[in-house]
């Protein structure tokens, strides 16, 4: 499975969740399976995706998903420890590794060879990590709501993408639409 | 009452409650002050373009959230400021303090110094240079300026205005 199946798969569980989605095609790939105003769209900023997730999870108790990929986790990779020591069990992060930087034309990362981010986020401090395969996401996602711990999920899948238009939304409306979402 | 104080009053009194922060020696007071006040999340980030980002989700969750760094961390987030905060249009006051003015005895800071309010001129950053004591007195002011029009504004604090490095 690569990246755009995996969320197709598991669309009808973040469909009532607050969702923080990755820069680039994980945010396009998630707005043309299923648009939601409680989707929040990145479309600039690579590697913040967990630190504006655990910030929502912080701020309200609705569970909050910030969907991340190996190498924006690699980009800002302080934001583990900070995961770790500021627990919020109404957060999930759910980081679908498939060992390269898709949106840029697939080039390796790190965590496609020696580096193993399961083992990075358990060092770190992180007490539920839990590392899968892809066609086992929706199972590992669904479990991690109901236990009401916060939850590091590392989701190993195929390299490869699809093709589909960027996101025209303009930003100020995805943001005003989900903070709507958030008061709902 | 200590200049800390005072800061961290008017965070508080502008309904602020979720800090991070990136430490400097100068700004060590407030960021000790803040921890210590109940009405306010402090979360300590590792880096100020990582602290920028939570402060960007828990605005969206309800909070008003603030940033404490050093001038050095303009150079590492100008990205960050110009493809989220500004773009999605959040509000971010951003104590921040100004190495490399007067009495620094560091010279590599005032590199960065020599470029700081430069940079968040092109940024379109409002900006705002507390020197002397009394120059934060407008802080509350700036605060409700802040949330208001929804965009990063820089407060600079220089070692005048902290009366030196404590040599």
């Amino acid at each position: 499975m690569i990246r755009s199946e995996v969320l197709r798969d598991i669309a009808p569980i973040l469909r009532d969740q607050l969702v923080i989605c990755n820069i680039g095609l994980p945010s396009q790939e998630l707005h043309m399976i299923d648009d939601q105003p409680t989707n929040f769209y990145m479309l600039g900023t690579m590697g913040l995706s967990s630190s504006i997730g655990l910030g929502v999870a912080l701020a309200q108790s609705k569970k909050v998903i910030s969907i991340d990929g190996d190498g924006s986790v690699l980009t800002n990779f302080g934001t583990l420890p900070t995961i770790a020591n500021n627990v919020a069990d109404n957060f999930i992060l759910l980081i679908i590794d498939n060992g390269s930087y898709g949106s840029t034309g697939d080039q390796p990362t790190y965590a496609g060879k020696k580096t193993s981010l399961t083992a990075v986020a358990k060092a770190c401090g992180c007490e539920n990590v839990v590392e899968c395969k892809a066609e086992d996401t929706g199972k590992v996602l669904q479990a991690a709501l109901d236990s009401n711990k916060m939850t590091i999920i590392v989701c190993k899948c195929e390299s490869g993408n699809i093709k589909l238009p960027v996101i025209t939304k303009d930003p100020v409306v995805i943001r005003d639409r989900f903070m709507t979402a958030v008061q709902s | 009452m200590s200049i800390n104080t005072k800061i961290v009053d008017d965070f508080v009194a502008n309904g602020v409650d979720f800090v991070t922060t990136v430490p400097c020696k100068q700004l060590a007071g407030v960021i000790d002050e803040i921890e210590a006040r109940e009405e306010i999340y402090h979360i300590p980030a590792n880096k100020e373009d990582e602290g920028m980002g939570l402060c960007a989700g828990a605005f969206m969750g309800g909070k008003r959230p603030a940033i404490i760094m050093q001038n050095t961390a303009i150079g590492v987030t100008v990205n960050t400021l110009v493809t989220l905060t500004q773009f999605y249009r959040m509000p971010l006051p951003m104590l921040i303090s100004y190495r490399g003015e007067l009495k620094e005895p560091v010279a590599c800071q005032v590199e960065m110094a020599v470029h700081t309010k430069a940079l968040l001129n092109q940024l379109l950053i409002p900006t705002y240079h507390f020197h002397h004591k009394s120059d934060a007195d407008e802080l509350d002011a700036i605060l409700k300026y802040t949330f208001m029009c929804n965009k990063p504004v820089a407060i600079l604090t220089d070692a005048t205005f902290w009366g030196g490095y404590g040599e």
